[in-house]
């Protein structure tokens, strides 16, 4: 009686049993989430930004709650890349899911440098390369914000590694449709979006910003209908496949972005408010598709656009 | 992520509310030190949960008390649960303060909102035979609170900023020598400031712990939101994630400065 729903994707050379996988950042590196269920549930997995030397991060306070979700300045905390492959890596091999690793740097050498240890370890199916954290004053976002750097940077590291290459845009730009465009053309096999919005509050009690580096990251369903609207235009400039996010909090908003465009769907902050957000989500997601006569997950990418109507991407300039 | 039932909800002193809430199903394990990390709201509205210290816990009647101040919009909205109400939480999370069997005599010391994971510390340990000696401080007596409840596991010493409850000054005033030579072991929670004093003046006298407060995202490791410096496992000082390597840190490896 029941019908089986096809959930799996492809996102590149990665064949994926669902479209589901936590964002970067919102997962540290497995093992906390390792005690409340299986990761083999997941579609794949993303592990925290990692860079060539280690990194402190940024001081507290470092979150903010804001309406609808939340503003981060982490600041890319993490051990560095020899003990990321050393230590932190391994253990998710003892999963049936691809291990996409997020590389952040401050100039073309060093993430070079990360990309290419991640893919020689043998730990990593895939690297995300980070360009667009706002939180660090020297951390990939000059990358992320002009579309020759960017494209430069990821010709650089596409041809040092030998997984696929997945670049993660920032919607802090004019026009994310020709960061999409460059780094496709740079050879992206993939592309992640969004990143967070750069956002401050300001703790009127005390005349201060909320986060000790005033700025922050907003995520959270505040932000999902600019993540689907930017999901649809890049949908439409690339032939890439795209991981969508931003405030995705249940089945039916990643539903969303798959229409939007996106081939698999991130989920973030969710995370923190339940951690059995994705096994939740990825449970709705075939409820929905059962329901819905759908057959197969990937048969829902990009059917919301438009069939011979005008280009988003042409009108939002 | 358990649901709760609140059974009690009700303000001990200014700004300070005391909720009870019991286990629909079994109780989850606990140790003094832990929090729970609760949802104040469905919705998206306020996505974050409010980390709150077990303050209390009858295994029996399998309930669970909570002393919180009301200090910004989520602990606002969790103020206006009412009897009857359910609760999202997830927890006990987080290292606990840990119980020295061999120790004659523990000085315990809370600082405002850091005094009520106390409690069931002071029960805990006066069940094992340990002494217990709690230094309570306020900013005054409207905000005192647990001094009676505290006082059947041992003494209480009262400190306020104002002097309108007990000794005027911080809870450092209590901290002499002669109290100190008594104490193998002491457990600290409230404020930076409190904490950082009460690491001077035991600095190699007394062993013990500190119970750090930071803001937090989710409670459970992920997000590294509530980092405070602390001395690593390689001896270098690095961010340890509150949530998930604390609250409850040595208390000689916690970094105040620099």
């Amino acid at each position: 009686m029941d019908k089986r729903v096809d959930m799996s994707v492809q996102i590149a050379d990665l064949r994926l049993k669902n479209p589901v996988m936590p964002a970067s950042g919102c997962f540290a590196f497995g093992k906390e989430m390792a005690d409340w269920y299986d990761l083999s549930l997941l579609g794949a997995i993303v592990v925290k930004a990692t860079t060539l030397e280690p990194r402190l991060g940024n001081p507290t306070p470092r979150v903010a709650e804001t309406p609808g979700g939340m503003l981060n300045a982490i600041g890319l905390q993490n051990p560095g890349v020899e003990k990321v492959i050393g230590e932190e890596l391994p253990h998710l091999r003892k999963y049936d899911l691809p291990v996409i690793v997020n590389v952040a740097g401050t100039a073309i050498e060093d993430y070079v440098e990360t990309a290419k240890r991640l893919s020689d370890s043998g730990y990593a199916d895939a690297l995300e390369l980070n360009i667009s954290c706002p939180n660090v004053k020297c951390g990939g976002i000059q990358f992320g914000v002009d579309p020759i750097v960017a494209a430069e940077l990821v010709s650089h590291v596409k041809a040092a590694i030998k997984v696929p290459l997945i670049v993660k845009l920032s919607p802090n730009v004019t026009d994310i449709a020709e960061m999409a465009r460059a780094v496709e053309a740079a050879g992206a096999d993939a592309i992640s979006m969004i990143n967070t919005l750069v956002g401050m509050s300001i703790d009127i009690a005390k005349r201060k910003p909320l986060i000790a580096i005033e700025t922050g990251g907003l995520s959270g369903p505040a932000v999902k209908p600019i993540a689907v609207r930017m999901v649809y235009q890049v949908a439409q400039a690339v032939k890439v496949p795209i991981i969508g996010m931003g405030g995705i909090m249940n089945g039916e908003d990643a539903i969303e972005f798959m229409m939007a465009g996106a081939s698999a769907v991130a989920v973030g902050t969710a995370n923190f408010v339940d951690p059995y957000a994705c096994p939740n989500i990825i449970a709705q997601m075939e409820t929905w598709c059962r329901e819905h006569d759908v057959e197969r997950v990937a048969d829902l990418t990009g059917v919301a656009r438009k069939q011979g109507g005008f280009l988003v991407a042409d009108r939002i300039r | 992520m358990t649901i709760w039932k609140v059974t009690d909800h009700v303000a001990i002193a200014d700004q300070m509310m005391r909720l009870t809430m019991e286990a629909e199903g079994e109780l989850p394990d606990y140790r003094p030190g832990q929090f729970l990390h609760i949802r104040v709201t469905d919705g998206f509205d306020h996505l974050l949960r409010r980390p709150i210290s077990l303050c209390l816990v009858e295994p029996d009647t399998k309930q669970l008390t909570i002393v919180y101040r009301i200090s910004g919009k989520g602990t606002k909205l969790l103020s206006e649960k009412r009897k009857g109400d359910r609760l999202d939480v997830l927890g006990p999370l987080g290292q606990s303060f840990p119980i020295h069997t061999g120790d004659r005599h523990a000085l315990l010391i809370g600082g405002g909102i850091g005094v009520p994971p106390m409690l069931e510390l002071a029960k805990q340990l006066a069940g094992k035979g340990i002494r217990v000696t709690t230094i309570v401080g306020f900013q005054s007596a409207k905000q005192a609170i647990l001094i009676e409840e505290l006082s059947a596991y041992g003494e209480v010493l009262v400190a306020t900023n104002d002097g309108s409850l007990g000794r005027q000054g911080l809870v450092t005033e209590y901290m002499t020598d002669g109290l100190l030579a008594l104490a193998d072991r002491f457990y600290a929670c409230g404020p930076s400031p409190m904490l950082s004093a009460v690491q001077r003046v035991m600095q190699d006298k007394v062993d013990g712990y500190l119970s750090l407060e930071e803001r937090m995202g989710c409670g459970i490791g992920l997000c590294a939101g509530c980092v405070h410096k602390a001395k690593l496992p390689d001896g270098t000082v690095g961010y340890r994630k509150v949530c998930k390597e604390g609250p409850v840190f040595p208390a000689q490896e916690v970094v105040f400065h620099g």
